[in-house]
């Protein structure tokens, strides 16, 4: 795509500086900044005292389940909500009490939220014409924009002409044709199908990519936030669990909750011994510098993801493999792999994802009701505490997840 | 036994029929009777066709003058009782205020309540003010007074089905209230506004009873009407009503149209949404 000889959508140097700040050109694009936010909804804290700082031109992502408070979180960095205490900083500079025409940002709404009275040309052109740039380059940069998102032969037609992702691809046009120091984007790809979604996905990366600006996104689509995000910030009622990218979220996730949310939790109880091992109960000792973070006696969470275990019978096992035993409880095909469910004790359940590599050992997996070993290396497992305040919340994940965060 | 199924069938359809007659059969009389040429002064029976009244329907001029007072009447009553009425529902609907539940009920009492007993009350307020001398500044407050519950009641339930999504977008363009009011919300409420202004003009043009109390020396078409009833009523009656018939139906059609137009043009999907994925986007 670098390739096509396409105008660029915009001619840095003939902006204009407007009226409203949202008009700046894109080498000034901006980071966030939350410094102790807390939003309350009468009684209710949908955000709990968050500190968050977005770097400049980072494709940043929050992502939790709903309700958490990624969306009033983003609502308060357009200017939607004021904080109850807290400062919001974009750029560098306070934003209290500025309404939203007046921030250097811009969103993309859950529901495109196009002006069903508009044609695509004045949709996109909206932002332009409130800060007061002339017609000329208007027109100039609201062709390059829907050139851009592939629009151009529909740039006559209303909103209600298109299809959803076309629609989608018009929010996005119209509000990065304004270069906002930071875009929001709130689900935007949650009301597209799956194969559109995926597309979309790479596409919006690549023009983050292109134009430099700061991405806050909010999803409840962990797949979505791994493929795309920079960093991702896990957020559970009104806090964020953990902060980072996502190798890191995903592979030492900080909390059972992240490690419920972000894909399938196996989470195995244990037991601190002293700095270097940990016990897992009903089974090996395991050595771990992980373990270094709890107190002797202290009780915590093993993580194994489910492709980097391996299952076979107790017999044949490796023996230089910290291991459990447990008992298949279902199979499962899934196309690329195949998806054991394995019950360790009572209530903990291991997920294992067996590549189908060949035919033939795949014939030879243990069935259901079969006794295995589950063997993982060393390095592949993870410590988690308990999360504080939801702690029965991920509980409840940790089972749930292992049937429906799979086929994901 | 055939004949019955084909009732049974048809049941719905003619009911249906049946029911138009019946309301639509005044006016067809009317209209007929727009082409008699009565002998007497009352044109009650049917005597023999003729376009003459047809050829000078403008020919009475109280008649003329009366039609043009409640024609004024009505546009300037549609005006005020649809910016009025539109404040007034955008504040229900928005707004967060003491007294709104309240505002929200009484609304509609204007509507309950008997023409009589406005009209008359509304006269002893008028006499009791005295400000305001009878005629047609008291017409035209007292039917934008009764029109107004309706104006409210129409635009507030298309701004209740209001996605106020398009509204923040709006203003996180850089619109302020003002503007996002006058490119957004405005242009999207506007077909509740003009069938509110419709309705609101229909009224005034059509009211009797409150007008007989407050019009003073004022005559509307109505009033003349029901004054010429005493002495009989001229064909040109018939003439005009039929043309202020004919009028609303060909607005009314004008509308449907449009509606029609707008609702296939919002049936059209262009493309498939799995062609979406290939669409190239230039970089």
């Amino acid at each position: 795509m670098e390739g096509s000889s396409d105008l660029p959508p915009t001619d840095p140097e003939s902006d204009q500086p407007g009226e409203t700040a949202g008009n700046t050109a894109r080498s000034g694009s901006g980071g966030v900044r939350l410094e102790g936010v807390t939003k309350k909804f009468g009684d209710f804290a949908a955000v709990h005292d968050m500190d968050l700082d977005i770097a400049d031109g980072e494709f940043f992502t929050m992502l939790g389940p709903s309700g958490c408070g990624k969306t009033t979180t983003l609502r308060m960095i357009a200017g939607f909500e004021q904080p109850t205490t807290g400062k919001v900083l974009i750029d560098g500079s306070d934003v209290a009490g500025l309404p939203a025409y007046k921030r250097p940002t811009n969103t993309v709404f859950q529901s495109y939220a196009l002006f069903p009275h508009m044609t695509l040309e004045e949709n996109v052109g909206f932002g332009l014409k409130r800060q007061k740039v002339p017609k000329a380059e208007i027109k100039k940069r609201v062709a390059g924009e829907l050139e851009r998102v592939g629009l151009s032969r529909e740039a006559k037609r209303k909103p209600n002409q298109l299809s959803g992702g076309q629609q989608q691809r018009v929010a996005l046009a119209r509000a990065l044709v304004n270069l906002p120091k930071v875009l929001l984007l709130d689900e935007p790809l949650g009301a597209l199908d799956l194969k559109l979604r995926k597309g979309l996905q790479v596409q919006l990366k690549e023009i983050q990519r292109d134009v430099g600006i700061t991405f806050v996104y909010v999803t409840h689509d962990q797949e979505e936030a791994l493929t795309m995000s920079d960093r991702i910030a896990v957020m559970n009622e009104g806090m964020i669990e953990q902060c980072a990218d996502p190798e890191t979220v995903y592979d030492r996730p900080s909390t059972t909750f992240v490690a419920g949310f972000i894909g399938v939790s196996n989470l195995m109880p244990a037991v601190a011994k002293g700095p270097g091992e940990i016990e897992i109960a009903d089974g090996p000792t395991v050595p771990t510098a992980d373990a270094a973070q709890f107190s002797s006696g202290e009780k915590c969470f093993a993580v194994v993801r489910p492709e980097k275990l391996t299952v076979s019978l107790p017999e044949n096992a490796p023996g230089d493999q910290p291991g459990i035993d447990g008992i298949v409880e279902s199979s499962l095909y899934l196309g690329t792999s195949t998806q054991m469910a394995i019950k360790v004790a009572d209530d903990v359940n291991m997920t294992v994802l067996v590549p189908n590599a060949s035919e033939d050992a795949r014939q030879h997996l243990p069935g259901g009701g079969a006794k295995v070993r589950l063997n993982w290396l060393p390095e592949h497992m993870h410590l988690v505490a308990e999360s504080d305040p939801g702690g029965s919340d991920a509980d409840q994940t940790s089972t749930d997840q292992v049937t429906e965060g799979v086929n994901s | 036994m055939r004949a019955w199924r084909w009732l049974r069938e048809n049941a719905v359809m003619i009911v249906g029929i049946l029911a138009l007659l019946y309301m639509l059969t005044p006016i067809f009389i009317i209209a007929i009777f727009s082409f008699n040429d009565p002998t007497g002064r009352y044109n009650f029976e049917w005597v023999g066709f003729t376009t003459q009244y047809w050829q000078h329907p403008f020919e009475i001029t109280e008649l003329t003058s009366a039609l043009e007072v409640s024609i004024r009447l009505a546009f300037f009553t549609a005006i005020g009782a649809t910016i009025l009425g539109t404040l007034i529902a955008i504040a229900l609907v928005r707004y967060q205020f003491f007294g709104r539940r309240a505002a929200n009920l009484l609304i509609v009492i204007p509507m309950a309540t008997p023409e009589v007993v406005i009209g008359a009350s509304l006269l002893s307020f008028f006499l009791t003010l005295n400000i305001f001398e009878l005629g047609f500044q008291t017409l035209l407050i007292a039917h934008i007074m009764f029109s107004v519950s309706f104006v409210v009641i129409v635009v507030r339930s298309r701004l209740i089905g209001f996605d106020r999504r398009l509204e923040e977008a709006a203003q996180d363009l850089g619109a302020n209230a003002f503007t996002t009011f006058r490119k957004v919300t405005l242009p999207l409420i506007a077909p509740g506004v003009v069938s509110a202004a419709l309705l609101s003009f229909a009224l005034s043009i059509d009211d009797f009873v409150i007008s007989n109390f407050n019009s003073g020396a004022e005559v509307t078409f109505p009033l003349y009407i029901f004054g010429a009833n005493q002495r009989g009523i001229p064909v040109q009656v018939n003439v005009i009503a039929t043309m202020l018939f004919a009028l609303t139906v060909i607005a009314m059609l004008f509308v449907i149209i449009q509606q029609r137009r707008a609702e296939k043009a919002g049936e059209i999907r262009p493309e498939e949404e799995t062609h979406e994925a290939t669409v190239p986007i230039t970089v």
